[in-house]
């Protein structure tokens, strides 16, 4: 589904990501892990295609066609969603109206027909339930005013209301407590399926307690440097990231 | 750069879907100013003596005053700037030929003039089977036609044309005009006091509610002519009307001068909601064409527990000079102004309000929310003034300005004048950018990045667009996106 293939790319000049290489099957659930600064937000900003971050070498191939070629709504509408890390504000447009203008947008874009607002409103009240939000939240202006969780579950309603192929959830986990975090995981989980997948971006482990990854890889100074099963990411739990720091540079001697 | 600029203008400007020219006959004046010229007005328009001297004291008087733009540096408080006006160039008079008696149904307007209004989406045959709006549309100078003229009848509503209202009620007409903006109030409403050739009339009797939505749509289709239009709306005691207004323009290269004046008085209870489209054409890129929309509206809430309120949204014209104000003399009266206005391309507004508190608990609240784009430079400008005898006067104003990229200026220069002491005035004022975040939020959705920016927009103009009627607020919506397009990324 997707081939990220020696990958580097920065921000003004200043190159963060130095060589990435990832394949990520339908069906699959990658975590990708590593402390502060190692360059996970911007490998996921950089698949939305934020135009902040330029791409110097490499190529990513999504669903066989040239991924980075693509303006960031076209992605959207072949099915890549990003859950950001820092949700944005729009006052005076409400929830309601921005979900409903996306979908009909990716749904025009795919020559399917627009849901009406009547639809619309069934629709969501089931999504709703899945991230245990309330109606009146509908109402509301999109982020404006949200506590730290209700954005996280917010970008998980968008995710289910959205249906994406390719869901890169970047540090959904951090700021949550432990009942939004449960909420955020059971909508992942929910939503998953065999044709679908998954890239968890992530500090900690715990989120990984509940979306449980096929793959953990590790991220330090711009690179993968270790790939593994979900054991990896109970090890990084217990030990922390120093080891693989030190085991890392002893590789690069 | 300058090829950017060239892009930009082409996706800028191509979006003026109101620039066609309709070819019908016109019946002209010939360019220039003088007595003679307002004597053939008045005389084409049949009016009677003491309005041709009116309009006469009016010439006398703009002649003794001075050009805005011709005044020392340091009275020149408007934010824009435009080449002299050579008002001896202008045509004050343009009649679509036939026109001169007025039709008296639809059947009798140029057929052409009304494929103008379809194309403007205001179909006026359909408008008869819509229920609800009531339109009179003047084309030029001249009024056209007049729809749902007998339905308003029966509720005692007179809305008409104002050369109509000269002929059927010069009584009303001589009571109140002028008594709201004086024909000495500035230059540009002296000039139209001396020239203006139609306009509306609009008298809601005493306690009564008018049955539907009163509008007017101007346009201006002839070349190198001004537009002088005069409208007079009256609520008397108890009464309640809301008027709603749209203007258009051809794209010409030359700049086209509109001057209009209108006037609304509230008796006792009264209520009046005055709502605009302003759509006229914006020039380009380079500043070239469009109209110079220099505009004074004014209403005097006379009577007790009268409420006057202003709906604006400004998308048009190469320069918008405006301050549709209220006078609030009865006991708790209430004045409103609600705004939007857009400067893009290369477009200058100096807008606002001016409310004068001068009754007891009288209040006003004042929404300005002002967007800029590309060169465009938006100014707010608005005035409270509490008088001594203003007990109790309340003001807020919100003032929210909003910069999409950085060429473009916004301005705000609240005036604050309160000579009461128990009065009350709040002034609040933000300005923010369109983040490219907010835009990258939206494509990562599937928003394309023009939808984006009109969304953005929209949510931000949200609480004046919730003031205007339904049908207006859905077309304003549109126009704020069009207005917009291309001047992001």
């Amino acid at each position: 589904m997707l081939e990220i293939r020696n990958l580097h790319a920065g921000v003004e000049g200043a190159e963060i990501l130095h060589g990435i290489d990832l394949a990520v099957n339908a069906g699959e659930i990658h975590a990708i892990m590593g402390p502060n600064g190692s360059g996970k937000s911007t490998l996921a900003q950089v698949l939305a295609g934020h135009e902040a971050y330029s791409v110097t070498e490499g190529e990513v191939i999504y669903e066989g066609q040239d991924l980075l070629d693509m303006d960031p709504d076209e992605r959207a509408v072949h099915g890549v969603f990003l859950a950001f890390q820092y949700p944005v504000e729009i006052p005076g447009v409400n929830s309601a109206y921005f979900l409903r203008t996306a979908l009909n947008a990716l749904r025009t874009a795919r020559d399917e027909e627009e849901v009406d607002a009547i639809d619309f409103l069934t629709l969501i009240r089931d999504k709703l339930k899945l991230v245990e939000m309330d109606e009146k939240f509908l109402k509301r202006s999109v982020n404006e005013g949200f506590s730290g969780g209700e954005k996280k579950r917010h970008e998980i309603l968008q995710m289910a209301v959205l249906e994406p192929r390719l869901a890169i959830l970047d540090e959904t986990d951090s700021g949550l407590d432990i009942d939004a975090l449960r909420i955020v995981a059971n909508g992942v989980n929910t939503l998953y399926s065999a044709d679908k997948a998954t890239i968890v971006v992530t500090h900690y482990q715990r989120l990984l307690n509940n979306i449980v990854p096929d793959f953990v890889h590790v991220m330090l100074d711009g690179r993968i440097v270790q790939s593994g099963d979900k054991t990896l990411a109970l090890e990084l739990e217990e030990k922390g990231y120093d080891w693989i720091k030190e085991e890392h540079a002893t590789h690069s001697v | 750069m300058s090829s950017q600029a060239r892009e930009l203008e082409t996706l800028a400007t191509s979006d003026y879907k109101f620039g066609w020219v309709t070819d019908i006959e016109q019946e002209s004046a010939p360019p220039g100013l003088n007595e003679d010229i307002i004597r053939f007005i008045s005389e084409k328009k049949n009016e009677p003596d003491w309005l041709l001297e009116w309009r006469l004291k009016a010439y006398r008087h703009w002649l003794t005053m001075t050009d805005p733009l011709k005044r020392k540096k340091s009275e020149q408080w408007a934010m824009v700037t435009y080449p002299d006006i050579d008002y001896q160039s202008i045509v004050y008079y343009a009649a679509p030929k036939n026109a001169g008696d007025g039709p008296a149904s639809l059947d009798e307007v140029d057929p052409e003039l009304l494929a103008t209004y379809e194309k403007l989406g205001i179909p006026l045959e359909e408008q008869k089977m819509l229920a609800g709006v009531a339109v009179d549309a003047v084309f030029d100078s001249v009024s056209v036609a007049t729809t749902f003229k007998e339905t308003l009848a029966e509720a005692g509503v007179i809305f008409c044309s104002f050369s109509e209202a000269v002929q059927d009620h010069p009584d009303l007409v001589r009571q109140y005009l002028g008594s709201v903006v004086p024909h000495t109030d500035n230059y540009f409403a002296a000039l139209n006091s001396a020239v203006f050739s139609d306009g509306s009339f609009c008298y809601i009797p005493k306690g009564v509610r008018c049955p539907m939505e009163l509008s007017t749509y101007f346009r201006i289709n002839a070349a190198n002519t001004g537009q002088f239009e005069r409208t007079l709306v009256i609520a008397e005691e108890g009464a309640y009307v809301s008027y709603l207004e749209g203007c258009t323009a051809p794209m010409r290269d030359e700049n086209q001068l509109h001057a209009a004046v209108v006037e609304l008085v509230a008796l006792d209870n009264a209520q009046i909601k005055y709502s605009t489209v302003q759509n006229w054409y914006p020039g380009d890129i380079d500043g070239k064409g469009g109209i110079y929309n220099f505009v004074t509206k004014r209403g005097a809430c006379r009577g007790a527990n009268s409420k006057i309120s202003w709906t604006q949204v400004e998308t048009g014209s190469a320069i918008t000079w405006k301050y549709p104000s209220c006078i609030l003399q009865g006991d708790n009266s209430v004045g409103e102004f609600y705004s939007v206005a857009v400067t893009s391309l290369k477009q200058q507004a100096d807008t606002g309000t001016k409310m004068i508190h001068i009754g007891k608990n009288t209040r006003s609240t004042v929404i300005s929310k002002g967007i800029s784009a590309l060169l465009g430079q938006n100014t707010y400008r608005g005035a409270v003034q509490v008088l001594k005898g203003a007990h109790n006067a309340r003001n807020f104003t919100q003032c929210d300005s909003m910069l999409i990229g950085d060429q473009c200026g916004a301005h705000t220069f609240p005036y604050i004048d309160v000579r009461n002491p128990s009065a009350q005035v709040e002034h609040e004022a933000t300005t923010s950018k369109i983040g490219e975040d907010q835009i990258f939020y939206c494509n990562q959705r599937g928003i394309s990045t023009e939808d984006a920016v009109s969304m953005i927009v929209n949510g931000f103009c949200k609480e004046v667009l919730a003031e205007l009627p339904m049908e207006f607020a859905v077309e304003a919506q549109k126009l704020l996106g069009i207005s917009l397009e291309g001047s992001v990324g």
